[in-house]
């Protein structure tokens, strides 16, 4: 941690990695009971940031904290979970959960009941005797996640925990994770597991943080093109200009035009709004130009270039005007107020 | 086509060569005298061989289980240069004939030898016997246990770390279950090595009655007309043959996760 708010316990960590060109340079914390998801494209540096703070992937600066005190190396109190859920082969579902109480020198009878009571937790009961293989893969990463959770750790670290699954297995397990996760640093591609488990989402690239907040809120206004994406929305960088937002050849209002206003004019100010919710007209000869027309499950997708080169994209439903729309049209581009959101840049404190 | 397009003609080299290795087998089945077999087998001296193999055997069979598995950890865990340098090493005895094995021994423990000159003189001794079968047996078990840690990799040792156990809690919990097969396949094979072993164990420890004279001695010696009988002989050669078949059997009957389930 750089600036204050010492957390005295949970997990707290500001650590930098080198790894020939890539470098990661991030600082996060967890307080007890708070699970923080971390996102970002590939190769942003997530797995290796959890690899860290397992203390798999050696620190070349900074530390972690777990209550307070410094660890190095393997953190006992630290568990990671990976993408495979890597039961032993050898051991079934109910020594596989007991395994790291056993390795904690707790009594067999005890590790045993206490793995049967988080095989109940995580929707398994009486599973005990399976073996790895007689479990279905969205099962196995349940008996990991109890296996992981069953130490009682002081944070778990979860790397991708859903991706090996198939959507509705990971809706499952996402549903049975919500429930029992504690302290926890998640790692996901997913928006979807950042809404459902995450107090706060952290996102990195490039191997920094580059935005942090409440979930939803970040999905909302997303700071960087990557956040955009995953969220779904537009984003678009322009300036204040009395109350209004002027970007890329567009003009646009928001119902809530306070934080428009609180900004002077000419000052940075983003606008983030839903495909679904622009409008496109045919236009004439200047400005916004169709680039592409794609379908989607629900209907089609217009990506619209506006001055600058900027992209936009326009969501509409199948059937009505599906055939109005090809490459190379030019159109007018409008959002209606209550669908846009104006925000200054967000900016990370140190 | 399931069973490929070799040539048919392939069929007769092929079945030579299996009765080149059944026919003696059954010639030598052949020569029993049911009669006597009992007998036989029962005689002091097949008695006492029989006796000493199994005694030095399983004792060789240990020591290189010790000394083996963390051998086969080593090079598993080793960077790919240095196991092929170590699995090597180890191949030597493996290839090279006993006899050479036992002379090596003699030069390393014999009265002018490194060690004999210190005082230790173990040929011509028990221990002798299961130095040279320990030296021919453990390539088996090195090779085989290895193999099998390599193939099981330490991606579940990781996650046991990551559980929070200790390098011996893994090492018992989860390296050793994993490799199981392999470890079980190695003592099996490193026994049978250790069972038959002749050319070291005569050179390096001699062919003394009940010291150093195990079954593969005895058998040689009744067959030069010394000793135990040759229907003695033939019943030992028996024994044996029925102990590599059953060392088979074991090996290929045995099933990872039913044994340990």
């Amino acid at each position: 941690m750089s600036t204050g708010g010492a957390i005295p316990v949970g997990l707290a960590a500001d650590i930098g990695v080198v790894r020939g060109p890539f470098r990661l340079r991030v600082a996060i914390e967890a307080a007890p009971g708070e699970t923080v998801a971390v996102m970002g494209p590939s190769g942003a540096g997530k797995s290796t940031l959890l690899g860290a703070l397992a203390g798999m992937i050696p620190i070349d600066s900074g530390a972690v904290r777990v209550d307070g005190r410094v660890v190095t190396g393997r953190a006992p109190g630290l568990v990671l979970l990976g993408q495979e859920p890597r039961l032993f082969p050898h051991l079934d579902a109910r020594e596989n959960v007991a395994f790291g109480l056993r390795a904690r020198r707790v009594p067999r009878a005890a590790a045993r009941a206490t793995a049967d009571e988080w095989l109940a937790r995580v929707g398994l009961p009486g599973r005990g005797d399976a073996r790895p293989d007689e479990l279905s893969g969205g099962q196995q990463q349940r008996v990991a996640v109890a296996r992981a959770l069953a130490t009682k750790p002081a944070a778990v670290l979860l790397d991708e925990p859903l991706t090996s699954l198939d959507p509705e297995t990971a809706a499952e397990v996402r549903a049975t994770v919500r429930e029992v996760l504690g302290t926890a640093v998640v790692a996901t591609h997913d928006p979807v597991d950042a809404l459902a488990w995450a107090n706060r989402l952290v996102v990195i690239e490039h191997g920094e943080v580059v935005q942090t907040g409440p979930a939803r809120d970040v999905l909302r206004m997303p700071a960087t093109p990557y956040v955009a994406a995953i969220a779904g929305l537009n984003r678009i960088e322009g300036v204040a200009r009395g109350g209004r937002w002027r970007g890329a050849g567009l003009e646009l209002t928001a119902q809530d035009t306070a934080s428009a206003s609180a900004v002077a004019d000419g000052a940075a100010l983003v606008a983030a709004f839903s495909p679904g919710a622009v409008r496109l007209e045919p236009g004439d000869g200047a400005g916004p130009r169709i680039v592409r027309v794609e379908p989607t499950v629900m209907g089609w997708r217009v990506h619209v270039e506006l001055e600058g080169a900027v992209r936009l994209a326009a969501d509409g439903p199948a059937g009505r005007d599906a055939g109005a729309w090809h490459p190379g049209m030019p159109v007018r581009v409008a959002v209606p107020a209550e669908a846009v959101r104006l925000y200054a840049p967000p900016r990370l404190d140190g | 086509m399931r069973r490929g397009y070799a040539p048919p003609v392939l069929a007769v080299p092929a079945v030579l060569g299996l009765a080149l290795l059944v026919v003696p087998l059954a010639a030598l089945v052949g020569r029993i005298d049911p009669g006597t077999l009992w007998q036989d087998v029962t005689s002091p001296e097949a008695l006492s061989a029989l006796r000493l193999s199994l005694v030095t055997g399983l004792t060789a069979t240990a020591v290189c289980t010790v000394l083996g598995v963390p051998l086969a950890l080593m090079i598993a865990r080793a960077g790919s240069r240095s196991a092929a340098v170590l699995r090597a090493i180890v191949t030597v005895p493996l290839v090279l004939p006993p006899m050479v094995g036992g002379v090596a021994l003699l030069f390393l423990f014999g009265r002018t030898g490194w060690l004999g000159g210190l005082g230790i003189q173990l040929p011509f001794t028990t221990t002798a016997v299961v130095i040279a079968q320990t030296f021919v047996a453990l390539p088996f078990l090195v090779l085989a246990v290895e193999g099998a840690l390599r193939t099981s990799g330490v991606a579940y040792e990781r996650t046991a770390a990551g559980l929070g156990a200790g390098r011996w809690t893994i090492l018992w919990r989860v390296t050793l279950p994993l490799a199981a097969p392999g470890l079980v396949s190695g003592i099996v094979l490193c026994f049978a090595r250790a069972v038959g072993e002749f050319g070291a164990t005569a050179l390096f420890a001699g062919n003394a009655p009940g010291v150093t004279q195990t079954m593969p001695l005895a058998i040689y010696t009744a067959f030069n007309g010394a000793g135990v009988s040759q229907s003695a002989a033939v019943a030992l050669s028996l024994l044996l043959l029925v102990t590599a078949i059953a060392v088979l059997l074991l090996v290929r009957a045995w099933r990872p996760g039913r044994a340990l389930a």
